[in-house]
């Protein structure tokens, strides 16, 4: 139904048109959910843009053919464009919060697309948008239909996105990322209500997305795009399974299977990116090692109780406060790693905050070794926790100071726990950690925005180790990056914590990458604990409901196609 | 070398932006005019021995009567226009960029420790800052000179007019600068660099100053050029109206307060010309703050 051929996207810049996409060949017939994978960079959404017409304002279509039944999308004039986008062709974006107006009620965003798209007056319309809703699962329609967005939860709200497509018959709905923003549980509802869409309304989907577990759930053929290039197309248990192509090969050795745990991740240039341990005598290593206390260092915590002061409804009476965490009893045995999974909201962050002491417990104790830890404001500056507990951050495009150069990044907590006197040592030091988290020691006269995501994120590992920690929390340390990145970046934390014998609190919402890093596991809810224990009982034998929950909600491969 | 010109964003962009190309040159220009204006200028107009009276209100060169050697003519006194603009630009420019420096550092301080230390202090330097807005810059002005007037002996007020001046209106100015800074800072500090730092027990002054100044520049940069054309501005309204500079030192606004008194006896020049050239330095300041934003702010182009 959906033909293209040899599509090509240039995008006009001053230095000559760069091509966003090229030789782009897919395929979508009816009722057929065909995911579009790859990394960032790959051109997964230009092609979606593509297709319906909306590509962002200098890019043009370069050459290729864009057929949606006997339609020849090239050809059409603007207007005709614009009638054929919404009528026939929908888009769902990744964000349900910005892709629905905030003023306007659910009923008059639906009625007037309906209205836009077909001669239909005001009180039919309305009689659709109710069907439409009750149809994608949202009860009591004829009522919750007059809520303004704000007052629908984040799935509710895609599923009103996802209506917002459907409402005008569409032939054709390209998902951007349709479930990203969204927790595991919601999101396979999401998933549920595509496949249900495309099975009954016989509508064609193009999925664009670049998890896999994701694709394996519910596409029926998968395009991997790379470099804005197909790699490979085919049906989707062909694809994953056995794949023709080395890139989406690599691509599946780099995804973290939530059944098994691996030792290393596969990596395929292992030679270009220098792994730690490949330079034997390396002065980063050995001044690591010298000033290593050779015990381990565990943290405990006990009866942790967080709570925020809630918003002020009256003047009169006090806010109830907001709970962020209460009962937190977590022991991380020293050089374990311990993983605390969670949805968003649940708390991981805040009990990273409450460690490292940007926040304070409202109550409870926290214990780092043998010592107690102060909590919030308490902790003096030169508190020795300041150097042992240190933290990689999720986001490697904010946590290290653009403004700064590499080498003072990496300079200044020798500089600031007084390691290092010399300014010449601090830099030689610094330029051998680069070395030993795999990057090449020039990188230390250059800026972060020079470096990709995974390449600042091993920036920001080896700041963490400058300050000689024996405590390290990592904060969904590869959420930001693409899995062939995480990967990499996985294998190296491995690699530092066996060798530095670093106790780690590994944070994430993937329980797949957990699985893969983490000796013990704690899963966290509404800021409780609500099942702990060894990683390997709680994957197999899950005891709390919400964690069988989670772990069956989660995308994966189907059982049966495993090798 | 070129190309790596040609490659640098805030270059290329002007090079390409006819607006901002004028308004440099006219800027530049004016700023050379100012610096070397003892070195350019035919008199010296504060020193009365450098200019005579017979040669007052000579019209410019193209107008009938004009003597060749006053290009733009001259005033009452006798001064040469040409002159008295490239003095009363460099007071004008000096009080302004003085002004300016006192108020971003104060502004930039209070705005990125409000913004650090949120809460109380915020609230309260906030409070101060509004106080500030609510008061026009001539108030303040007023306030300062009177005060002034009231402490210092006489002898010395004359020779601390430009000091005064300059204080009135960088107390005017900082609200801007604090507020800026104040609101980048709050985006700053839920930045995960930040977060690091103080989570490494860094000092608060090292956190400000070391890791947020330098990525809050870009619109501290932007108010600065803006800044600097209110304050000749402002300096200009003050002279204007007599609470800034007397006649015997004049700044722009002094001489087009002069100029005033000529407006409707035919000797145009005295007034229009001070006139046109302030209108000319603070558009062409403006347009380099506008061009500023945009480079900084790519959002807008």
């Amino acid at each position: 139904m959906l033909t293209i051929k040899d599509l090509a996207v240039k995008f006009p810049s001053r230095f000559g048109d760069v091509t966003a996409i090229a030789d782009v060949d897919m395929t979508i017939a009816r009722g057929e959910i065909h995911g579009l994978v790859g990394e960032s960079g790959a051109g997964k959404s230009t092609v979606g843009a593509a297709v319906i017409g909306l590509l962002s304002a200098p890019g043009y279509v370069a050459g290729g053919e864009l057929t949606l039944g006997d339609t020849d999308l090239r050809s059409l004039s603007e207007r005709e464009a614009h009638a054929i986008r919404g009528d026939r062709i929908s888009m769902i974006f990744q964000d349900p919060q910005t892709s629905l107006n905030p003023l306007m009620t659910i009923e008059d965003q639906l009625v007037e697309t309906i209205q836009a798209h077909s001669d239909v007056n005001h009180s039919a319309a309305v009689k659709r948008a109710v069907d439409l809703l009750e149809e994608i699962g949202i009860k009591n329609a004829a009522a919750r239909i007059k809520a303004y967005p704000h007052q629908f939860s984040g799935g509710m709200r895609q599923r009103v996105v996802i209506a917002l497509a459907i409402c005008t018959d569409p032939e054709l709905i390209i998902a951007d990322e349709p479930t990203t923003a969204l927790d595991v549980a919601v999101q396979s509802q999401v998933l549920d209500l595509i496949r249900r869409l495309a099975k009954d309304r016989q509508i064609a989907f193009m999925l664009i997305t670049h998890d896999i577990g994701v694709i394996a759930q519910i596409a029926d053929r998968v395009t991997v795009m790379r470099n804005g290039r197909v790699m490979e197309t085919g049906e989707t248990q062909q694809v994953l399974t056995r794949p023709a192509h080395p890139y989406t090969r690599a691509l599946m050795d780099a995804v973290p299977p939530l059944d098994r745990r691996i030792t290393r991740f596969r990596v395929p240039d292992e030679t270009e990116m220098a792994s730690p341990g490949s330079t034997p005598d390396n002065a980063a290593e050995r001044w690591l090692l010298e000033g290593q206390q050779h015990d381990l260092t565990g943290l405990t915590l006990e009866e942790i109780h967080l709570s925020f002061p809630g918003t002020r409804t009256s003047i009169w009476r006090k806010p109830a406060p907001f709970v962020a965490l209460q009962d937190i009893n977590l022991t991380i045995r020293p050089g374990s790693i311990m993983g605390l999974v969670g949805e968003s909201g649940s708390g991981k962050s805040t009990l990273a905050k409450a460690i490292t002491g940007l926040i304070a417990p409202t109550s409870g104790t926290m214990t780092l070794g043998d010592r107690l830890l102060p909590a919030g404001k308490a902790r003096k500056r030169h508190d020795p926790s300041r150097q042992l507990i240190q933290m990689v951050f999720q986001d490697p495009y904010s946590s290290l100071n653009s403004r700064h150069r590499i080498g003072d990044i990496l300079s200044e907590p020798l500089w600031l726990y007084g390691f290092v006197k010399d300014a010449v040592e601090r830099r030689a030091l610094a330029a051998a950690m680069l070395e030993l988290v795999g990057m090449a020691p020039d990188a230390i006269d250059k800026y972060p925005h020079q470096f990709s995501g995974g390449q600042r994120q091993r920036v920001a590992v080896a700041r963490a180790l400058l300050a000689r920690p024996r405590f390290l929390i990592c904060d969904e340390p590869t959420s930001a990056l693409d899995v062939s990145i995480q990967a990499e970046i996985l294998n190296l934390l491995k690699d530092l914590q066996s060798v530095f014998g670093l106790t780690i609190l590994f944070i994430s919402h993937n329980l797949a990458v957990v699985r893969q890093m983490a000796d013990d596991i704690a899963v966290l809810r509404n800021g409780r604990i609500e099942e702990i224990g060894r990683a390997e009982s709680v994957f197999e034998h899950p005891k709390a409901e919400y964690t069988k929950k989670l772990l069956a909600l989660t995308p994966v491969m189907p059982q049966s196609w495993n090798l | 070398m070129i190309g790596f010109l040609k490659r640098y964003e805030p270059i290329w962009l002007f090079v390409h932006s006819p607006a901002a190309i004028i308004a440099a040159i006219v800027a530049l220009m004016i700023l050379l005019g100012a610096v070397f204006a003892p070195w350019i200028a035919l008199v010296n107009p504060y020193d009365l021995s450098s200019f005579n009276l017979f040669d007052g209100l000579l019209p410019p060169v193209w107008q009938d009567g004009a003597n060749p050697k006053f290009l733009l003519g001259t005033d009452d006194q006798g001064r040469d226009m040409v002159s008295s603009i490239l003095y009363g630009a460099r007071l004008s420019l000096i009080i302004g960029i003085a002004a300016l420096t006192i108020a971003a550092a104060l502004g930039v301080g209070l705005g990125l420790a409000a913004g650090y230390y949120g809460g109380r202090f915020d609230a309260i330097i906030m409070r101060i800052a509004d106080i500030q807005l609510a008061l026009p810059a001539i108030l303040t002005a007023l306030l300062i000179d009177g005060i002034a007037r009231g402490i210092l002996p006489a002898a010395i007020q004359q020779d601390l007019r430009v000091a005064v001046l300059t204080l009135a209106i960088a107390l005017s100015l900082w609200v801007n600068f604090a507020r800026t800074a104040r609101a980048s800072t709050f985006v700053q500090m839920n930045k995960e660099y930040v977060q690091a730092a103080i989570m490494m027990g860094q000092r608060p002054s090292r956190v400000m100053f070391v890791h947020i100044l330098p990525n809050i520049l870009g619109p501290l940069l932007v108010i600065m050029t803006v800044d600097l054309a209110s304050a000749i501005l402002l300096e200009a309204t003050l002279s204007f109206l007599g609470i800034g500079l007397p006649a015997d030192s004049p700044s722009l606004g002094t001489l087009i307060r002069i100029g005033m008194q000529f407006l409707l006896s035919g000797e145009w020049w005295i007034l229009w010309i001070p006139t046109l050239f302030l209108v000319a330095l603070v558009v062409s300041i403006n347009i380099l703050g506008d061009f500023l934003r945009d480079v900084f702010n790519p959002r807008l182009r």
